[in-house]
């Protein structure tokens, strides 16, 4: 039964079915006249909310048919596609990126509800929602190089016009620069994954794993992904185009961008630079910890002096994917797992965020946090749900982000143990930044008279923070579930990485 | 000579032969009848069969394995082939969506297409020479046919110095060109390409090279590779909109493979001497086509750029110098004009109630007024700047992997680092569709010019999966040829 399950496409189905609803939703807008239009809108929200549905309960089943004991990848699927030329259409999980898969598919029908108030355009808005969906799913998916570059490159095309069309007002550049900053990392990722394909002869991410690079060519392929999966992150100091991006990007758009898009980054350290470029990985282990050490406490103190409620919550995630590369280049069984469960918990908490920004941002239309002041008295459960978010993110135990910094920062402490601390330094630095946000934000008096008449949030917004608040505090209280999947695969990331390392010491 | 061998030969210039009857007939054709537009209107769609019929005659007609003619002067093999199709594809294409723009600019004379069918004549035989006398005469009878159609406008001053300019220039690199062929003749001894490479042996003399150099900067000319380019941006802004979509498909894709086989076969021996020059015009040409086109505001221009930088992308290809490069090649020029063409029939749309617009802002808001077309854009502008998940990005791909496999991995930086600057351009025009309100309406665009626009934008999308296939055809193409 079992054999039978896993053989069916069911990651290609997962992949391309929001793309299909999308592809359909666009032939209906030019089948149908402009001025019929309206009623296209009215339903496209309905459509794109029932299929994001509908793959979000594919995701759960695939999750209930993985086999977490085993390493390898399954739900294996090969069809021949520029197969004379060594590529492939290659789909494949692990207990690395299925967990990915989950939160990707989980936070979009919560980006569909929460772009519920969009007026304009809305047809396109979820065209290019749903297309940004299959091309990170993908991305997750893809076990060929070509395939990955595609669904990684890919997904900027929707991202850009999300930020651009329905963006704030400097949204212009605030989409450029996201564009051409991170297609200027990727491209040379491409070349180096021309050099790869051309060693191996075959672009077969499984193929590829097993191949040994000799040492001086790991160094240039290291840089080379280096350059793209450091920008995606973001790294300091490439991280400037995230806070552009996520201060004129409309509150969905910042959900994905942080809560997906800057885990591309990570997964594609563990996916390609640490299992393929074992040796260059360790040369490079004081460079990528010490830029983790300076993101995290060189944002959290730009963090603190922002005006901007998004940006400070941008900066915050640059500070918390620090901890993320300090755990994966860690290289211990501890640290991965802390690394990919950051990312996780980072996922649910800087999306809630991010919607809890979207709340008042709906309300009142701006993001100054010398706007706001003393919402708690107009706004009691707005209140209680932006206080757990911002404990949360604070890394207080009982919150899904407590178990990602502690696991990572064990897992460094037991290489480098000044790493560790820097980063420790981090977590205090969140808590001021953070905490005075909220004190600025929810408490003390309301003085400004437009926020008299400020309500609290509705039905649709219960909703939609009800998910993300059981998430955050389930996964705060049992992380069992979590690194149960990922145990087998990075375990063997983790000993595959140290032969290979070994091998070259003698 | 016998019946028998002259009958063969004729057999393998079917295609040319059709065209050049055909084109002789249609200026008969159109001479008798007598109102101007009738007569271009039906000589237009004689001349789109003519050429259809061309390709499959050089598909079906032509014995399978092909040959060389007139004592080795005329070569068909299944890389001719693979390019007389497309050419004539391409020119078919262009010829398609000339119509409604001449009969609504007063242009509509019959001899426009019969000049198109004697351009695609002189391209096919560019792609079949063999010979440096029959390389010449292909070139010449393409470039004066073009030279006619830049300046077909003639009442229009833009067109008229278009004409001139491109006249000009054109004469210059084939001064060059004759200059460089002369030279080669001379320290050879001869003019066909097979004993041209016997002279050349494994260590070219210095005149040789010398003769080289001077036909590559001709032939660069032709491809508008810099530092050859000047002429492009004036001669595509100035040109009748039809004729730029010609002009930026058809020529450009037989001067590209004429360039191929002059070094591949004559010079195949001397990569040494000929791959630097390439690199360096590849180099170039990327980097104008990426910054020149990011302070224009016609689009015709910035698409003068673009195909600049496109060349120079398909010049990495030529200076992989390997059978990998050559498939690259074939195949990039095929994508890139699936693209192009749509691009210009998206150009040719651009028609406001006052008359056509060109330049890029006045795409404003193109997503909301012309939901169709700004998608189709939209596509073709990724699927030129050869960014995934479009079907462009394959063909810069496996250009990416001919130059690594053959080495040259710094000029596959290059051409990666100038991709992003070409990026910013082509999101130019995406932004100002998507992200501007529309400022004014476009007329409704006539049929051929929405068809072959939209049905661009989708392949752009839908050959992705498919993309294989061009790529297998490009190959068979390519085998034997090195």
């Amino acid at each position: 039964m079992t054999a039978i399950f896993q053989s069916l496409p069911i990651l290609t189905a997962i992949t391309f079915i929001p793309a299909a609803v999308a592809a359909f939703l666009a032939a209906m807008k030019f089948m149908m006249r402009a001025e019929d239009s309206s009623w296209l809108d009215r339903n496209a929200r309905g459509v794109s909310l029932m299929t994001t549905l509908a793959v979000l309960f594919l995701t759960i089943v695939l999750v209930m048919g993985f086999d977490p004991s085993n390493p390898d990848f399954q739900f294996y699927q090969e069809v021949p596609w520029f197969a004379e030329f060594g590529l492939g259409y290659r789909m494949g999980v692990d207990g690395i990126s299925i967990l990915f898969i989950l939160l990707t598919n989980f936070l979009m029908p919560i980006c569909i509800l929460a772009s519920w108030n969009i007026k304009k355009r809305v047809t396109d808005y979820m065209i290019a929602f749903l297309i940004l969906q299959t091309m990170m799913v993908g991305v997750f998916c893809a076990l060929d190089l070509v395939l990955f570059y595609i669904f990684f490159e890919g997904g900027l095309i929707p991202m850009f016009i999300i930020i651009g069309v329905w963006g704030g007002a400097n949204r212009f550049y605030a989409s450029m620069k996201f564009y051409l900053y991170t297609l200027l990392g990727s491209v040379l990722m491409l070349v180096a994954m021309v050099a790869m394909f051309l060693q191996a002869g075959t672009t077969d991410i499984t193929v590829l794993l097993e191949t040994d690079f000799a040492a001086s060519i790991q160094t240039w392929l290291w840089l080379a992904f280096f350059a793209s999966f450091a920008v995606k992150m973001p790294m300091w100091p490439v991280h400037t185009w995230l806070p552009d991006a996520h201060v004129e990007a409309p509150t969905a758009g910042s959900v994905i961008l942080a809560g997906v898009l800057l885990k591309l980054g990570g997964y594609g350290f563990l996916r390609f630079s640490i299992p393929m470029f074992p040796d260059a990985s360790v040369m490079f282990q004081p460079l990528v910890f010490t830029l983790s050490v300076i993101a995290i406490v060189y944002t959290s103190l730009v963090a603190f002096r922002q005006t901007d409620i998004k940006k400070l919550i941008a900066y915050s995630s640059v500070a918390h994917m620090g901890f993320v590369t300090l755990g994966i280049f860690a290289m211990t069984e501890l640290g991965v797992q802390g690394a990919i469960f950051q990312m996780l918990s980072h996922g649910l908490i800087s999306g809630a965020l991010f919607l809890c920004v979207g709340v008042i941002y709906d309300r009142m239309h701006t993001r100054e946090i010398a706007f706001y002041g003393g919402l708690v008295h107009r706004m009691p459960v707005y209140a209680a749900i932006f206080a757990l978010f911002s404990m949360a993110n604070v890394g207080l135990p009982g919150a899904s982000g407590f178990i990602g910094e502690i696991m990572t920062m064990a897992g460094t402490f037991q290489v480098n143990t000044w790493a560790a601390m820097g980063a420790a330094l981090g977590v205090i630095f969140s808590a001021v930044y953070m905490l005075t946000l909220y004190r600025n934000v929810v408490f003390g008096e309301l003085t400004n008279p437009k926020l008299e008449a400020i309500t609290d949030i509705n039905a649709r917004e219960w909703i939609i923070f009800i998910p993300l608040i059981a998430g955050t505090i389930f996964l705060g209280f049992f992380s069992t579930p979590v690194t149960d999947m990922t145990a087998a695969s990075v375990n063997q990331l983790i000993s595959d990485f140290t032969a290979a390392t070994a091998a070259v010491a003698n | 000579m016998t019946y028998d061998i002259l009958a063969t030969d004729l057999t393998l210039l079917a295609p040319e032969l059709m065209l050049a009857i055909g084109a002789m007939a249609l200026l008969m054709v159109g001479v008798f009848i007598k109102k101007d537009e009738t007569a271009a209107k039906w000589v237009s769609l004689l001349t789109i069969g003519l050429l259809v019929a061309a390709g499959a005659a050089a598909l079906f007609l032509v014995p399978g394995a092909g040959g060389v003619a007139f004592g080795g002067a005329f070569v068909f093999d299944p890389f001719a082939l693979f390019s007389k199709v497309a050419i004539c594809g391409a020119a078919a294409l262009a010829l398609f969506l000339a119509g409604p723009y001449l009969k609504a600019e007063r242009l509509a004379r019959f001899e426009f297409s019969v000049l198109v069918a004697l351009a695609v004549l002189g391209m096919a035989m560019m792609v079949s020479a063999n010979d440096l006398i029959s390389l010449y005469m292909g070139v010449e009878l393409q470039s004066l046919a073009l030279y006619v159609l830049a300046a077909f406008n003639r009442d229009s001053l833009r067109a008229s110095e278009a004409g001139l300019k491109y006249f000009v220039l054109g004469a210059l690199s084939s001064g060059l060109l004759l200059y460089g062929a002369s030279l080669v003749y001379g320290f050879s001894g001869a003019t066909g390409f097979d004993a041209i490479a016997t002279a050349v042996g494994e260590d070219p003399s210095v005149g040789l090279v010398f003769g080289l150099v001077f036909l590559i900067c001709g032939l660069a000319f032709k491809v508008s590779a810099a530092p050859f380019h000047m002429w492009t941006p004036d001669v595509y802004e100035g040109a009748p909109t039809p004729v730029t979509a010609f002009f930026a498909t058809a020529p450009k894709m037989a001067a590209m493979i004429l360039l191929a086989r002059l070094l591949y076969e004559p010079f195949g021996n001397a990569v040494d001497s000929w791959q630097q020059v390439i690199w360096a015009i590849a180099a170039l040409s990327m980097a104008v086509g990426a910054f020149g086109a990011l302070t224009q505001n016609n689009i015709k221009r910035l698409m003068a750029y673009s195909s600049i930088g496109n060349m120079g992308y398909a010049l990495v290809a030529v200076a992989a110098a390997s059978e990998t490069g050559l498939w690259a090649l074939l195949a990039f020029m095929i994508l890139y004009m699936v693209g192009v063409i749509g691009a210009f029939g998206v150009i040719l749309a651009m028609r406001t109630p006052e008359g056509m617009v060109e330049e890029v802002d006045d795409l404003s808001g193109l997503s909301q007024t012309r939901p169709g077309l700004a998608w189709s854009m939209t596509g073709i502008m990724f699927s030129i700047g050869g960014l995934p998940f479009l079907v462009g990005f394959f063909g810069k791909l496996f250009i990416f992997y001919a130059a690594v496999q053959a080495g040259l991995i710094w000029l596959v930086v290059i051409a990666a680092l100038a991709s992003v600057v070409a990026a910013a351009y082509y999101l130019r025009i995406v932004r100002v569709i998507w992200f501007n309100e529309p400022t004014q309406k476009f007329v409704a665009a006539p049929t051929p010019v929405g068809l072959v626009a939209n049905l661009s934008g989708l392949a752009t999308v839908l050959l992705v999966p498919l993309a294989a296939i061009v790529f297998m055809w490009a190959r068979g193409a390519s085998i034997g040829l090195i």
